[in-house]
């Protein structure tokens, strides 16, 4: 129990020295706020959404005269985002191959070709249609630009469609009065969608990715920062010191992990403070839970930085060692892309990385409110992994340290 | 007089590299011992033997009664180190690293402190007690070194290189130092590459090359031991060792090829 006891108290020695020594770096500690401020500019607006895109410039050639088609280009050049920016400029060209010379060209991103018998045969009650021309250079913009342009290519279509449904049942009335009772519109579209929040209001992309960086910050911090400081340690020969003074070298590792665990949550918090201050996200679950599991991601990616810290010589190698395993997790974790959107490949190995239930449980319960039974599962997967892999780095590190 | 350090038939093998090859010595309480050798001649790995720093591969140390390998723990209480590389933080302040250290042996607080300020009056480090180590220079650093490594009051202390790339000045207030512990009957191991050093300090001298300790005796006892009028330390150690330069070492010394891959500490 003293024995316990002791080693206790001597890895707080080390760890109060470790934090001496790391709020000593001024410059480090400037760069620890910045880092996750830089990572969540970046990672929030280059990825294009709804909101983000106006003023895409779009190339219209209506060689019809109708009044349908005016109406048609007409809601397009109006179409506005929900801050009240236009969605496209419009600019007007004659014919099919004079707007693909425009994409070719780059002016435009996309283009609406309307034919010049687009309103005879909708008045001579045949099918009309609209040609689409995306810009396949640049597959996202194009994907979401063809999604708005059929939304208002259906919506004009509704519109012509109810008129005529109307006048058909106007037409029948006389023969059957029933049917003049009956609403066009449920007959055009007898099924309407309905959304109903869990949250209210409409997720930003930092409200998705705040959550993810917050466990790739604590997980960089944990893995790198472990491992970084026990090799920077070997290298300037001060661990030497430790290690010829009697202490558990248990208490050694202990320390470090005390130190770096403070330092995880530390900056892990800060992006949460940067991402609620900054970025306008709301955290709608338990902040116990959303504590806790932070804990547990510091606790779950202990082991490894044990085990590279053990084995890498210098700081150099540690640092290389511990890129290739990040840079793999940072991407397939589901930190900035959603999981479900990857190939089923790149799916399956996402379920093997440990950030990605980090990651998992902390959008639960930040964006969605989730409670504790929501990411049980979740906290075991951690709970689990981390303890296996602190069973085998200890000994290896308590082994290996002493050659 | 009693053997503070008995060595018997020690071995360290790096992957087929004998950097110490079946040596056995011992050293008596209160003396200081010098170590001498060629770069690579196994000197240091010795040391990092004795002070539990690097397991044996085979053969048997006690130091200070207690075995190096059944019993580091023991052995850890009765030693200081001042090691080719210094022990000290350099974003920690002199009495922050030797308050910090103190603690890592149990002393009272009040005890580190006074002991702490008495070891950086006496090697005129005081007024620099709450700098930065890093701001130092390395005469300066070396005096905070050895310091940490007094402030235990060690039975035995081990000093690798201890006056290595210092001026004139600190090197001598040094090697008075080190005369100020023989007389207070600490157990000084020195090595060092500075023969007339070595001839000034040693009560016994062992010259170790290729791993092997090829002659211990005094260094009077060592400078009869040559057909040479006057002959000094430096002509024995080099009739002894030869006067090739060691420069195959960074094929054959695993310290030298560790560097060679990013780090020498990984085997030494």
């Amino acid at each position: 129990m003293n024995n316990i006891l002791q080693i206790f108290s001597d890895s707080f020695r080390m760890a109060r020295k470790d934090l001496l020594d790391f709020t000593r770096d001024k410059m480090q500690l400037v760069f620890v706020i910045i880092m996750p401020i830089f990572m969540m500019i970046m990672t929030g607006f280059i990825f294009p959404t709804e909101n983000s895109l106006k003023d895409i410039p779009l190339g219209i050639a209506n060689q019809d005269t109708g009044q349908i088609s005016a109406t048609m280009v007409q809601a397009l050049t109006q179409m506005k985002t929900s801050d009240g920016s236009h969605i496209f400029s419009v600019k007007t060209y004659t014919d099919v191959n004079s707007l693909k010379d425009a994409i070719k060209a780059q002016k435009i991103n996309g283009g609406v070709y309307i034919a010049n018998d687009f309103s005879q045969m909708i008045q001579q009650n045949e099918q009309a249609s609209a040609t689409i021309i995306p810009d396949q250079s640049n597959p996202q913009i194009s994907q979401i630009l063809t999604q708005l342009l059929q939304q208002v290519i259906s919506g004009t279509s509704t519109g012509i469609a109810q008129t005529k449904v109307g006048e058909m049942l106007r037409l029948s009335g006389t023969a059957n009065p029933q049917l003049t009772q009956l609403d066009p519109a449920a007959i055009i579209s007898p099924v309407q969608s309905a959304t109903d929040n869990l949250i209210p209001g409409k997720p930003n992309y930092f409200q998705f990715v705040a959550p993810g960086i917050m466990a790739l910050i604590v997980m960089m911090s944990v893995m790198t920062g472990l491992a970084v400081s026990v090799s920077k340690e070997r290298e300037a020969g001060t661990l030497d010191g430790l290690l010829i003074a009697p202490v558990s070298r248990l208490s050694i590792i202990l320390g470090k992990a005390f130190s770096q665990t403070v330092r995880g949550m530390a900056q892990g918090l800060i992006v949460l403070l940067l991402a609620i201050v900054i970025f306008g996200v709301h955290v709608y679950g338990n902040w116990l839970i959303m504590i806790v599991l932070m804990f547990l991601g510091v606790f779950a990616f202990m082991g490894i930085g044990i085990l590279v810290s053990a084995l890498a010589s210098a700081q150099e190698s540690a640092m290389t060692i511990m890129m290739t395993f990040q840079f793999p997790m940072m991407f397939l974790s589901g930190t900035f892309f959603p999981i479900q959107q990857m190939p089923k490949v790149m799916q399956y190995i996402s379920k093997v990385i440990p950030l990605t239930y980090e990651g998992t449980a902390l959008r639960k319960v930040i964006i969605l409110g989730a409670g504790f039974s929501s990411v049980w599962t979740e906290v075991l997967i951690l709970f689990v992994f981390g303890a296996v892999m602190l069973a085998v780095a200890v000994p290896t590190f308590r082994r290996v340290i002493t050659k | 007089m009693e053997n503070i350090i008995e060595v018997k038939n020690l071995v360290k093998d790096f992957n087929g590299f004998k950097a110490v090859n079946d040596i056995s010595f011992y050293v008596k309480k209160g003396e200081v011992f010098g170590f001498l050798g060629p770069n690579g001649a196994g000197k240091s790995t010795t040391i990092r033997m004795l002070t539990t720093l690097t397991r044996p591969t085979s053969g048997q140390a006690t130091v200070a009664g207690h075995d190096i390998v059944n019993e580091p723990a023991n052995v850890r209480e009765h030693i200081g180190l001042v090691a080719e590389k210094l022990i000290l933080y350099d974003r920690l302040t002199a009495m922050e690293n030797l308050m910090f250290f103190g603690s890592l042996y149990h002393l009272p607080k009040k005890e580190t402190k006074d002991r702490a300020m008495k070891w950086l009056k006496i090697l005129e480090m005081e007024k620099w007690a709450h700098k930065l180590a890093g701001t130092f220079s390395t005469g300066m650093k070396q005096r905070v070194n050895i310091a940490r490594a007094l402030l235990t009051e060690p039975e035995v202390m081990f000093l690798d290189e201890p006056t290595l790339g210092l001026d004139p000045q600190t090197s001598r207030s040094i090697r008075d130092f080190i005369k100020d512990l023989h007389a207070h009957s600490v157990t000084v191991i020195l090595t060092t590459h500075i023969m007339p050093e070595a001839d000034e300090l040693s009560d016994n001298i062992a010259i170790i090359d290729h791993g092997k300790i090829i002659s211990i005796d005094t260094p009077a006892g060592l400078k009869a031991s040559i057909k040479k009028d006057n002959a000094t330390l430096e002509d024995v150690f080099l009739q002894l060792t030869g006067r090739n330069m060691r420069d195959d070492a960074t094929v054959h010394i695993p310290s030298a090829r560790g560097h060679m891959f990013g780090g020498k500490s990984r085997i030494r």
